[in-house]
């Protein structure tokens, strides 16, 4: 009892050689072994790498054609109902009927997960006020805007209390205000609400700096799966351009101690803390060099995943 | 610091540890709600024209049956006719509400929200044909509690008001058969077609397009031919098992001749299968 309680809190979703092939012809899944903790996870892969399938089976709405797989400590193709109940899934495509009250969606969706009349309508406005509708709550889906319709989607999801979320694609047709909101309310619901949630998307970007571990599969094949503190190997990365004088600012930070590589024409400084933009401002303004361009990169994960993809064409 | 007044706070995110309900509730919720949209309750005023134009006509026929009936004594309308009368009717009736049942659920995308759920396809489907029939039989099940409130009236001494009572129940059993063979046909239909419109035509044409072929069967010089005649178009098939039912010696329309068994076993058989295809329907739908 207390081990099954444990392995179900130290494994989220574990897969085995998972394969999923349609008709024995198209593979949608191949040989899929992962295993991710609870928190937050980013399912990466370009549209058609698998990974609504892989939803679809962690959901038991799929068999696999072969493989294990384990969701919350269930096998959702022994016990569908059950790995459902805890589980709260928002899909893709549009899904909400135009004619009804985002309330009165929710409230009925609520009850379909067997919460009880007056619980359900309770949840649901919760649910919505949590993601950020109020009183539009009672106007027909119709009439709102895509941003408001994904709320409801996530709403939706959530009505329930799920122990984990499945989110195919939440930022889809989002303008970039509305994704950054979007993708701010996921990583709340994994941190401060405590349900852990798997993101799909097909833009690595949008996705790693919300998660805690990135699984990226591509044809149906896993790229990779890790944390993503053990893919960013190094810290942040300063990017310093100067439009001359490269080679001697190279010598002066090299000098100076600082970790220095070259890409290019661009120096790349590991940022240890807020004295290194100073160290290198005063070298740059020492050295009287016309400076171009000093930020911050945070592509780490990007750049690994690229270097696999490169490798794995 | 106490914080002023009328200010709500924000307590965060609650768990629920509370009651999850089974199956059957779930059933339940959903069929109650889909008994709803079949009389367009608790939706725009658009979608309860057609129903409650249907409800009106079978009250006015109620009305008029049960007046004739309490004044003058005289019997237009069995309680077995009554669906039968109004079979047209039922044929608009199911195609109204089928594909505000299950259509409108294929067309906005909303049942993979469903199908994440611990509910299960063919609790869906069920639901929904279930719905469909409760509904069927209480629009023109009420109109055969009409008549017989005019019968009530007119009859004399509590024996043949009983023998009324008993009549209607019949009566309401009949009707409840038209409810489930109208009912599986309209829902399968609906449930392949996305569009409201094209399901309501589609439902309307699988009634209509049968009926010339019983037309012509029913003309060719076999008898027994004749007799089978009916079994080719829904409306028919049950009114022959009406006939063989309630009028064994009726030898006006069609007729069944000895063929009765076969009806009712021709019925129970569409029905069946209409289920059964409705819930492959369903399974095959959660897997995409």
């Amino acid at each position: 009892m207390t081990l099954g309680h444990t392995l179900r809190r130290v494994t989220l979703i574990a897969t085995e050689s998972l394969t999923k092939t349609y008709g024995g012809r198209v593979t949608a899944l191949s040989d899929l072994t992962v295993s991710v903790e609870p928190g937050i996870i980013g399912l990466v892969g370009a549209n058609g790498a698998g990974k609504s399938t892989l939803i679809k089976i962690l959901l038991g709405l799929l068999p696999p054609t072969s493989g294990r797989v384990q969701v919350l400590g269930l096998d959702p193709t022994v016990d569908p109902m059950g790995v459902r109940a805890r589980v709260g899934y928002m899909p893709e495509h549009d899904s909400l009927p135009p004619d009804l009250s985002a309330a009165e969606l929710v409230t009925h969706l609520g009850r379909m997960s067997g919460l009880p009349k007056t619980t359900a309508r309770e949840r649901a406005s919760e649910a919505l006020r949590h993601v950020g509708l109020y009183e539009e709550r009672y106007r027909q889906v119709g009439g709102y805007s895509t941003g408001m319709k994904q709320r409801v989607k996530l709403a939706q999801a959530l009505v329930h209390d799920p122990d984990l979320l499945l989110l195919d694609e939440p930022t889809n047709g989002l303008d970039p205000a509305g994704r950054d909101a979007m993708l701010t309310l996921v990583q709340r619901i994994g941190t401060e609400f405590g349900i852990s949630v798997v993101v799909c998307s097909h833009l690595l970007g949008e996705v790693e700096r919300i998660c805690d571990h990135l699984i990226a599969i591509d044809g149906g094949k896993l790229l990779r799966s890790d944390n993503v503190s053990a893919m960013t190997t190094s810290t942040d990365v300063l990017v310093v351009e100067v439009s001359e004088g490269d080679g001697e600012l190279e010598a002066r930070l090299l000098e100076m101690r600082l970790p220095v590589t070259r890409d290019g024409h661009a120096l790349l400084i590991p940022l240890e803390d807020d004295l290194t933009y100073d160290r290198i401002l005063t070298a740059v303004a020492d050295l009287d060099l016309p400076l171009h361009r000093l930020d911050q990169r945070r592509h780490r994960v990007a750049e690994l995943f690229a270097d696999r993809e490169a490798a794995h064409v | 610091m106490s914080s002023p007044a009328g200010v709500i706070h924000d307590i965060g995110y609650q768990r629920y540890d509370g009651e999850r309900l089974g199956r059957g509730d779930t059933f339940l919720a959903l069929y109650s709600q889909s008994l709803r949209t079949v009389f367009g309750l608790g939706r725009s005023f658009k979608a309860k024209i057609f129903p409650w134009l249907v409800v009106a006509v079978v009250a006015i026929v109620g009305i008029v049956v049960m007046a004739i009936r309490s004044q003058t004594g005289e019997v237009v309308l069995t309680y077995a006719m009554f669906p039968q009368v109004l079979s047209t009717l039922l044929v608009l009736f199911v195609a109204i509400a089928a594909p505000e049942l299950v259509s409108r659920d294929l067309h906005s995308g909303v049942l993979p929200l469903y199908f994440s759920r611990p509910l299960r396809p063919a609790d869906y489907a069920m639901a929904k044909l279930a719905a469909l029939v409760t509904g069927i039989v209480l629009v023109f099940g009420g109109g055969q509690i009409l008549v017989f409130i005019g019968a009530a009236f007119s009859v004399k001494g509590f024996g043949n008001v009983m023998n009324e009572l008993a009549d209607m129940g019949l009566g309401i059993i009949y009707t409840a058969l038209y409810a489930l063979v109208f009912g599986s046909i309209a829902v399968l239909i609906a449930s392949l077609l996305k569009r409201r419109a094209v399901a309501a035509a589609a439902i309307v044409g699988s009634f209509l397009v049968t009926a010339p072929i019983v037309g012509v069967l029913s003309i060719l010089p076999s008898e027994s031919v004749r007799e089978l005649a009916g079994l080719v178009n829904p409306v028919s098939l049950v009114s022959g098992v009406g006939d063989w039912l309630f009028e064994p010696s009726n030898e006006a329309g069609f007729g069944v001749g000895s063929f009765g068994p076969l009806y009712a076993l021709v019925t129970i058989g569409l029905i069946a299968a209409c289920a059964t295809l409705l819930v492959t329907r369903y399974r095959k739908v959660s897997q995409s």
